[in-house]
């Protein structure tokens, strides 16, 4: 049993070394292949053909960190959800009712980004 | 096994993937060209070759051979790398994605979390290559990529717990492992049992590959390309290879889930032969859908976009595991499933219609003219 885990995430670290391998080969294939003549207008970052303005890492609104936050909620709530669901039949009754609770604790924090108005993405 | 060594065994099955997967684009992307000139009454790619079959062969051919920019203010390593942060996970995927019961590279026991687990990792790459590009566009079409792709995420997730859940195995229900999961559905498909999960899956799927309902993050007309557009040459042909091949997966994946699999509805054993037949037909269907989605829909709104995530898929998704719970835990026939995940399936797509019609309200010229003179 044991040498069948170790053969499998044999198998997932054989697989992100020649993921990496993959994408690697391609971008020294293609460094080969292309021509390079370095010049001062291609490097420079593109802005519909003008000289760009500004500087462009600047701060984004605030609505991408509310979902953020709120997504960081409920995907915990997944990584609880996965294990319930599969064992959950032979605990009984208990456990069944005490992942309802759960979901409704969260799902009233829903609400209240709902009744905020976050949701609505004002 | 192939081999008995576990290294050698999982290197020349993943060799086979790693042969297969820069095909997918090349494949796909001709198939969704053609079927887009059907829908739209043009011919879509003709001169390269018979019917314009070696079009995207050509393509490929060309993006190698283009030369490779960055811009001078871009962040090296976080623009580099970004490429990688993509690519990775998706081929990690298809480590535990089993083709036929015999075809598949190792069959992890918890095979539906890994894939659900390594495929969202891609998100940091979107982030990265909008950030590391010191370009205003991209950085939107980041911020955008990941607030959609984390947002669909969680339907899409609660959609194969839902299908997990109800799993028949060996010693009752509840199986993490997709040939388990494939075997127990037998001759009826989990479609038929969990229509509304079907629905969200397909749903979320279309926005995690951001297709066309959900484009946002790439909109041509709002951010040229999103997150790529200081990609070019074969290192923008990754974010392709990315897309592409997440779309095959999540088809692979609805089809495994959902459809059955390579079950055959009308027999009881499928040979070996007729098993690779109804994968691939069962994997068609649901990029015919994608393909067919992206043709037909117009863009939404990124308010529009987010509330529905939030506000109908979302309570929908709970709403399905507490039903599959409940019919679980008290023994209910399986009849009680479908008729309970239909009829919410009925009201979701009652609640998406309403959406759709109120989305496309304001822009009427009626509103508009309104609005304009009160403003003073």
């Amino acid at each position: 049993m044991i040498t069948d885990f170790f053969a499998d995430y044999v198998a997932v670290l054989v697989a992100a070394i020649l993921g990496f391998a993959l994408v690697g080969t391609a971008l020294i294939a293609n460094h080969i292949l292309s021509p390079h003549q370095e010049s001062r207008a291609k490097a420079l970052s593109y802005e519909c053909g003008m000289l760009p303005i500004g500087r462009s890492r600047t701060q984004v609104h605030v609505r991408y960190y509310l979902f953020a936050i709120l997504f960081l909620i409920f995907d915990v709530e997944a990584v609880f959800l996965f294990p319930w669901a599969v064992t959950f039949l032979g605990v009984g009754e208990a456990a069944f009712y005490e992942m309802v609770l759960f979901i409704i604790v969260l799902g009233f924090g829903l609400l209240y980004a709902w009744k905020k108005g976050v949701l609505n993405w004002r | 096994m192939i081999a008995d060594n576990p290294w050698v065994d999982a290197l020349l099955r993943l060799a086979v993937i790693a042969v297969l997967l820069p095909l997918t684009p090349i494949v796909l992307n001709y198939l969704e060209r053609k079927i887009f000139g059907r829908i739209q009454m043009r011919l879509g790619p003709m001169r390269v070759g018979p019917h314009g079959t070696l079009q995207t062969i050509a393509d490929t051919i060309k993006l190698l051979t283009k030369e490779d920019l960055r811009p001078s203010s871009a962040d090296r390593w976080t623009f580099e790398l970004a490429p990688y942060v993509v690519v990775v996970p998706v081929f990690l995927a298809f480590v535990t994605l089993p083709f036929t019961a015999d075809l598949f590279v190792r069959n992890l026991s918890m095979g539906l979390f890994f894939i659900v687990a390594v495929s969202s990792m891609s998100i940091v790459g979107f982030v990265m290559a909008g950030w590391g590009s010191d370009n205003k566009y991209a950085l939107l079409g980041g911020v955008r990529a990941a607030a959609q792709l984390i947002s669909y995420e969680i339907p899409l997730i609660l959609a194969v717990v839902a299908v997990a859940m109800i799993a028949h195995t060996g010693d009752g229900r509840g199986s993490l492992n997709l040939a388990e999961i494939v075997d127990g559905q037998g001759r009826v498909p989990y479609l038929v049992w969990q229509p509304l999960a079907f629905f969200l899956f397909a749903v979320a799927g279309l926005a995690e590959v951001y297709r066309q309902p959900f484009d946002i993050p790439v909109a041509e007309s709002e951010v040229v390309g999103g997150p790529f557009v200081e990609y070019s040459g074969i290192r923008w042909s990754m974010f392709q290879l990315a897309e592409y091949g997440t779309t095959f997966l999540l088809s692979v994946l609805g089809a495994l889930i959902f459809l059955g699999g390579w079950n055959w509805p009308l027999g009881n054993e499928a040979g070996a032969a007729l098993q690779v037949v109804l994968i691939v037909l069962k994997t068609s269907a649901f990029l015919l859908f994608f393909i067919w989605m992206r043709a037909a829909m117009p863009r939404l709104r990124i308010d529009q976009m987010m509330s529905f995530c939030w506000q109908v898929l979302l309570p929908f998704a709970f709403l399905q595991i507490i039903l599959n719970g409940l019919v679980l835990v008290y023994d209910w026939p399986d009849w009680t499933l479908g008729v309970l995940s239909g009829s919410a399936t009925l009201l979701a797509a009652y609640l998406t219609y309403r959406g759709a019609r109120q989305a496309a309200e304001p822009y009427s010229p009626r509103f508009t003219t309104v609005t304009y003179e009160r403003v003073s």
